[in-house]
């Protein structure tokens, strides 16, 4: 069986993307950005607070971390609980340990469960990123836009509400958007979001919504769950990559950007938090750091003239 | 190759013990080339009913911005690397690139980097294709690199590695010399074709950052330090070897990994035993070694 012919046409094959959802813009061409107080490196972390209904519903896939057993699965259920029970409060009192200010992205299903949690991080000076609902709140093309704008609505008042603050920033899970995503994220009332890792520092989408790209390779998924490494391994690989950028934003000038995303149920655990402890106090000991959330990144991007 | 039959009879068995050795120029014990992949993935291709394109419905955004960092950010990270230690590139390009970015296609002509055709997009497969259709693909990629570089491709990997039993004979009769498809050996090998003639050039699937990374799951500096025991191994035999370092830049060009590729440029510059060159070099080279041979 031969092709159809026209799979030997490209009606997008001109200057630019084959889309319009943002412009082209390589990283060397654009004019430099810079931190506040002379800092080179920012080091935003972003933590992501979910909760995993024990019913996965693999609309249209199943998010990453959800249930993997037949029903019932309690060991990951449990052990995803975990992570917002435990791992996430070794994580709160190591950030305090160095002052670090941090973005979580937090399901709606953790504001409306746990309210407590939601006033603990907003108490110590975090910052909150809409995420979704739960994690069977999925977002893809296959969904009718009518329910991925009530998904987006309804995760943004709950976290709203419970929090006393509207998020500016959003985080889909499993960074699956639509082709409809950005704009219903700015109808939204959005300023941010954190799912396209194609640049290493803030761009504009086309309808103003701003990108800070959460690189989703220099996470505890991807490098200790995924690629099977060590804390230590992982710990090296962040150090490098801040290194590497330190000296490109000496050589070249302006600000770089070390975006690094966190799971409590990963790092979170006893037998890896000493070494993220260590990881902290490193980067906190280097002259280049600026612990910073979203919002402040945002900010920073949106004062550059 | 021979259609349907069960060895495609794509080169004769040659076994390693006993080949007179090949001498690259200056004597040098290993011929080195860097492969970049510069490639357009489009965000919602055609379906080809071979193969899927993106694991996910349309956008799939952490594929495609995945690949889209290669050419906002990593191929600069990449490319001064690479230039600083002296080492030019043979481009595995998406010459669809030449129309989409043409800043990216430009820099790496700058550097003196030499193309081939990776076909028109990494999100377009020959699987299905018809005769005619190939035809067009090669004429297309021919045409489009000489318009953007002023270079005439010398060479072919496929699009995604995907393959029709006449892409050998058709590259050969369009001119082609070498195919990076063929794994088959550590030195170039003739290739049979229906005309013409056509060389295996040792490219690499087992050292690409991509199996290094997402198949073998290495640290960059485990992947980093299989490069240095690859380079070490092909320069000590006295055969006369080719060593391949394929690269995508949206991988070996982020923070976490540049440093230690960057290590591994500098220990084989400084070695000594490599011939540090194109693809279409090596080509000429082996050309002129089979010569020397045959008088």
């Amino acid at each position: 069986m031969s092709l159809d012919p026209t799979y030997l046409d490209y009606p997008k094959r001109s200057l630019g993307y084959d889309h319009a959802l943002y412009p082209y813009s390589p990283l060397p061409h654009r004019a430099p950005l810079h931190w506040p107080a002379g800092k080179t490196v920012v080091t935003w972390f972003v933590v992501s607070l979910e909760w995993f209904p024990i019913t996965p519903e693999d609309k249209p896939f199943r998010a990453p971390g959800h249930m993997q057993t037949a029903y019932p699965d309690y060991r990951h259920y449990t052990s995803r609980d975990y992570g917002t029970r435990v791992g996430f409060y070794r994580l709160l009192d190591a950030f305090a340990k160095v002052g670090a200010k941090v973005s979580v992205a937090a399901n709606a299903a953790i504001a409306a469960r746990y309210p407590g949690i939601i006033a603990d991080i907003v108490s110590a000076g975090h910052e909150i990123i809409a995420h979704a609902t739960d994690m069977n709140g999925t977002i893809a093309s296959t969904l009718p836009v009518e329910e991925e704008r009530a998904l987006i609505v309804q995760s943004l008042a709950t976290l709203e509400q419970v929090s006393g603050t509207r998020p500016r920033g959003w985080h889909s899970i499993a960074r699956s958007q639509s082709f409809a995503t950005p704009t219903l994220l700015k109808e939204a009332g959005l300023d941010y979001m954190i799912d396209w890792a194609n640049d290493e520092m803030p761009y504009a989408f086309t309808n103003g919504l701003v990108n800070i790209p959460l690189n989703h390779e220099l996470s505890d998924r991807q490098i200790i769950n995924t690629q099977q490494q060590s804390v230590d391994s992982y710990a090296q690989q962040v150090l490098d990559a801040h290194d590497w950028l330190a000296k490109e934003a000496a050589g070249q000038g302006g600000g770089r950007l070390l975006p690094l995303h966190l799971t409590p149920y990963i790092i979170g655990l006893p037998y890896r938090m000493d070494a993220f402890e260590a990881l902290l106090a490193d980067l906190a000991a280097r002259p280049e750091t600026w612990f910073a959330r979203g919002e402040d990144i945002l900010e920073a991007f949106r004062n550059t003239p | 190759m021979q259609d349907g039959a069960k060895d495609p009879g794509l080169y004769d068995f040659t076994p390693y013990r006993g080949r007179k050795p090949i001498s690259w120029p200056g004597g040098k014990k290993v011929a080195v080339w860097v492969s970049p992949n510069l490639e357009y993935y489009e965000i919602d291709p055609p379906a080809n009913p071979h193969r899927k394109s993106w694991a996910k419905p349309h956008p799939d955004v952490v594929g495609y911005a995945h690949r889209d960092h290669a050419n906002r950010v990593g191929h600069w990270r990449m490319a001064e690397v690479m230039s600083k230690h002296g080492f030019p590139g043979s481009v595995s390009l998406s010459v669809a690139l030449c129309q989409h970015h043409p800043e990216v296609v430009a820099d790496a002509n700058a550097r003196g980097w030499e193309f081939f055709s990776h076909g028109i997009y990494n999100t377009r497969y020959s699987y299905g294709m018809d005769e005619a259709q190939e035809r067009a693909i090669i004429e297309d990629s021919i045409r489009t690199v000489r318009e953007a570089t002023g270079q005439t491709i010398r060479g072919w990997l496929a699009p995604a590695l995907t393959h029709t039993p006449r892409t050998l004979d058709l590259i050969a009769e369009y001119g082609m010399d070498y195919t990076c498809d063929l794994y088959h050996d550590d030195q170039p090998f003739p290739v049979k074709v229906a005309k013409g003639s056509l060389i295996s050039m040792p490219y690499s699937l087992e050292v690409n950052d991509h199996y290094g990374f997402f198949i073998y799951n290495m640290s960059p500096r485990e992947y980093a330090q299989t490069l240095i025991r690859q380079y070490e191994r092909l320069a000590a035999e006295e055969s006369g070897t080719v060593m391949c370092i394929p690269l995508h830049s949206y991988l070996i060009g982020q923070p976490h990994r540049i440093g230690a590729f960057e290590e591994v440029l500098r220990h084989i510059a400084a070695d000594g035993r490599a011939w540090i060159t194109r693809a279409g070099d090596i080509a000429d080279a082996w050309n002129d070694a089979q010569q020397e041979v045959a008088a």
